[in-house]
């Protein structure tokens, strides 16, 4: 690569973009990469560039040449001093409120503060099931605007986040279960939610590698949502950071969050690994960490944190089209697209924060799911890891205003918070900019206390 | 696996003999208590990154109650004590206060 033009206006790194400049400065910017060869634009200083979009025209042009024009995703940025809005964490549920903060809001002076790596967290380690079929009405509101935006979200933020609707059972193994889902088949369709309750015949037809009569837990039917199904984990993150980074949004890895501060019970900012840094808003959406950052702001949560693990097979051919759920004996599993069979089960019954569980739950999930899917019985296991997950004691996530002005969380998202990372972000968004929001109502941290709570544990057994 | 020493029947005993009972030293509150009380009783739990206190019981053993003093940071046992007091005896605190100088949990140092 040859030396910057001096005086090169995409190299000085007061660079600003302006949105309605941008188009002009696309154009210019390609003049500029074949004029010096430059390879990228927004490089590790944080200088700011237009976004380039992704299609399959881009794909063809830097086919033509050798790829050297990719530009990074999203910009690594240092901190500035103050920003309006704080969000700490960067997984999907941070980067999502911070993404429809600026594109709902208009509010982009927003920093992401993360203390590793961008979906370093529990949005990294999940099994990607996307699922809206949930008991209570709150929660179906919330949990189907999220399963909806999934819909389109590769296209609404020129990211392909490989969504893919393959359907999803919940399996019924016990009587109790059958009138569960029969009971959440009703209200789904009462909160126009489409799930259909299956018997074990279709069961079979949709998913042909299941053994339905199992010695112990015969396969009695299924709760079956067709437009459920999975997406890309990373993928998810990136694509929200990479348009918070196009909106302005400053993503910041490696800085953690040590302490809030506060003057009169207001928020006034954050200290850092990487500095002071002022805000007149703070959104905590840590997961599995919420309890230690309440801490620091000095109040308690309703939540225990504690490790949800998951692993993967070897690499097959594809053999089952569909996600399948067995709550009773605590194990799902998917075929990812690479051809690995992705296997979670239930949490470990302690806290802990070490991202690594029990081997006898594994062991646990294993075994329950061999007496299924017999075939699977000879798969070597590739990885397994594991991640700590926010738990509430109605197993449904909070969304709310905290005893500190200006301090909102979002957690509690516990062993089931991928599948709503769109919606959480719209909903906390609007809860942060506006001080309510009709679909973060019902999610209150004070719920507790007047018994209002939203029991999912009771429905889902296993709510991933 | 997670191995605790059982105060009673002195055995090593595995974490698949065992049952965790979440939080220990929860000070219960009757009917007369403010609002506030209650919701921390009933709800509120230390979830700390460092020191904790649990209950444990030795459900394949010789099924009793116990409380366990552990770092959820590092998985490292402090100690195992029975469950007939309302705070971690003293030399327990002394043995964590040794490895984490400076604790702190709930309203113990
Ligand atoms: C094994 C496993 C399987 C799962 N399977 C499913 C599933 O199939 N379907 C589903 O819907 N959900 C599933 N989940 C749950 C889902 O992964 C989580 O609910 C969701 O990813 C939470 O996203 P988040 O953005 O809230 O948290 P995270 O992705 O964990 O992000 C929080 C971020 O905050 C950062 N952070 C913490 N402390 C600080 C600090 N002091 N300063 C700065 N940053 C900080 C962390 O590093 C982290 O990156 C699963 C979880 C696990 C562990
Ligand atoms: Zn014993």
């Amino acid at each position: 690569m040859k030396p910057p033009a001096a005086g090169c206006r995409f190299h000085a790194g007061a660079y600003v973009v302006k949105c309605k400049e941008r188009d002009a400065d696309s154009i210019l910017l390609a003049l500029h990469r074949v004029q010096i060869g430059c390879e990228r634009v927004t490089d590790q200083t944080g200088n700011r560039g237009p976004m380039k979009r992704y299609s399959a025209f881009a794909i063809a042009r830097e086919a033509l040449r050798q790829h050297t024009g990719w530009g990074r995703a999203w910009a690594a940025r240092t901190p500035r001093r103050k920003y309006d809005v704080v969000i700490v964490g960067a997984g999907g549920h941070g980067l999502a409120t911070a993404y429809y903060l600026g594109r709902n809001f208009g509010i982009t002076n927003v920093a992401i503060l993360e203390k590793g790596w961008l979906g370093g967290g529990n949005t990294g380690r999940n099994t990607t099931i996307i699922r809206s079929n949930y008991l209570q009405d709150p929660s179906a509101a919330i949990y189907e605007k999220s399963r909806s935006l999934y819909e389109t979200m590769s296209q609404d933020l020129n990211y392909n986040v490989m969504f893919s609707p393959r359907g999803v059972i919940m399996l019924a193994q016990t009587q109790a279960e059958v009138r569960g889902y029969k009971r959440t088949a009703h209200a789904n369709a009462l909160q126009g939610v489409t799930t259909e309750w299956i018997g074990p015949d279709r069961v079979k037809e949709l998913c042909p590698i299941m053994n339905i009569d199992g010695p112990r837990y015969p396969v009695l039917g299924g709760l079956y949502q067709a437009r459920g199904g999975t997406a890309r984990h990373d993928a998810v993150a990136w694509g929200y950071a990479r348009a918070c980074s196009d909106m302005g949004m400053d993503v910041i890895q490696q800085c953690e969050v040590t302490g809030v501060r506060q003057t009169g019970g207001k928020v006034v900012g954050v200290t850092t690994t990487k500095g002071d840094i002022d805000c007149d808003k703070l959104g905590l959406v840590v997961a599995g960490h919420s309890g230690v950052l309440a801490q620091m702001a000095g109040f308690r949560l309703p939540i225990e944190s504690v490790a949800l693990q998951a692993l993967v097979s070897e690499p097959i051919k594809p053999c089952m089209d569909i996600v399948v759920m067995a709550n009773t004996v605590h194990g799902y599993m998917s075929q990812s697209d690479k051809g690995e069979m992705v296997i979670g089960g239930g949490t470990d019954g302690y806290n802990n924060y070490t991202q690594r569980g029990s081997f006898h739950h594994i062991e646990e999930t294993v075994r329950a799911l061999v007496e299924t899917f017999p075939m699977i019985s000879r798969l070597k296991m590739l990885r397994q890891w594991g991640g700590i997950v926010d738990v509430t004691g109605d197993r449904s996530p909070i969304l709310s205003k905290t005893p500190v002005d200006g301090v909102f969380v979002n957690c509690g998202w516990g062993t089931g918070g991928f599948k709503a990372i769109p919606g959480s972000g719209w909903a906390m968004a609007e809860l942060m900019a506006k001080g309510q929001s009709p679909l973060t109502d019902e999610f209150s941290m004070f719920r507790f206390r007047e018994g209002k709570f939203i029991d999912e544990s009771v429905a889902a057994g296993v709510a991933h | 696996m997670l191995t605790l020493h059982c105060p009673y029947c002195g055995v090593a005993a595995d974490e698949t003999d065992l049952h965790a009972g979440g939080q220990a030293h929860l000070k219960r509150e009757g009917p007369d208590a403010s609002d506030d009380a209650f919701e921390d009783y009933l709800f509120m739990r230390e979830n700390p990154k460092g020191v904790h206190f649990e209950r444990w019981r030795h459900v394949y053993g010789c099924g009793k109650w116990f409380y366990a003093a552990r770092c959820t940071a590092t998985l490292e046992v402090f100690g195992t004590y029975p469950a007939q007091t309302t705070e971690p005896p003293q030399d327990i605190r002394d043995k964590i206060t040794a490895k984490r100088p400076g604790w702190a949990w709930g309203a113990f140092k």
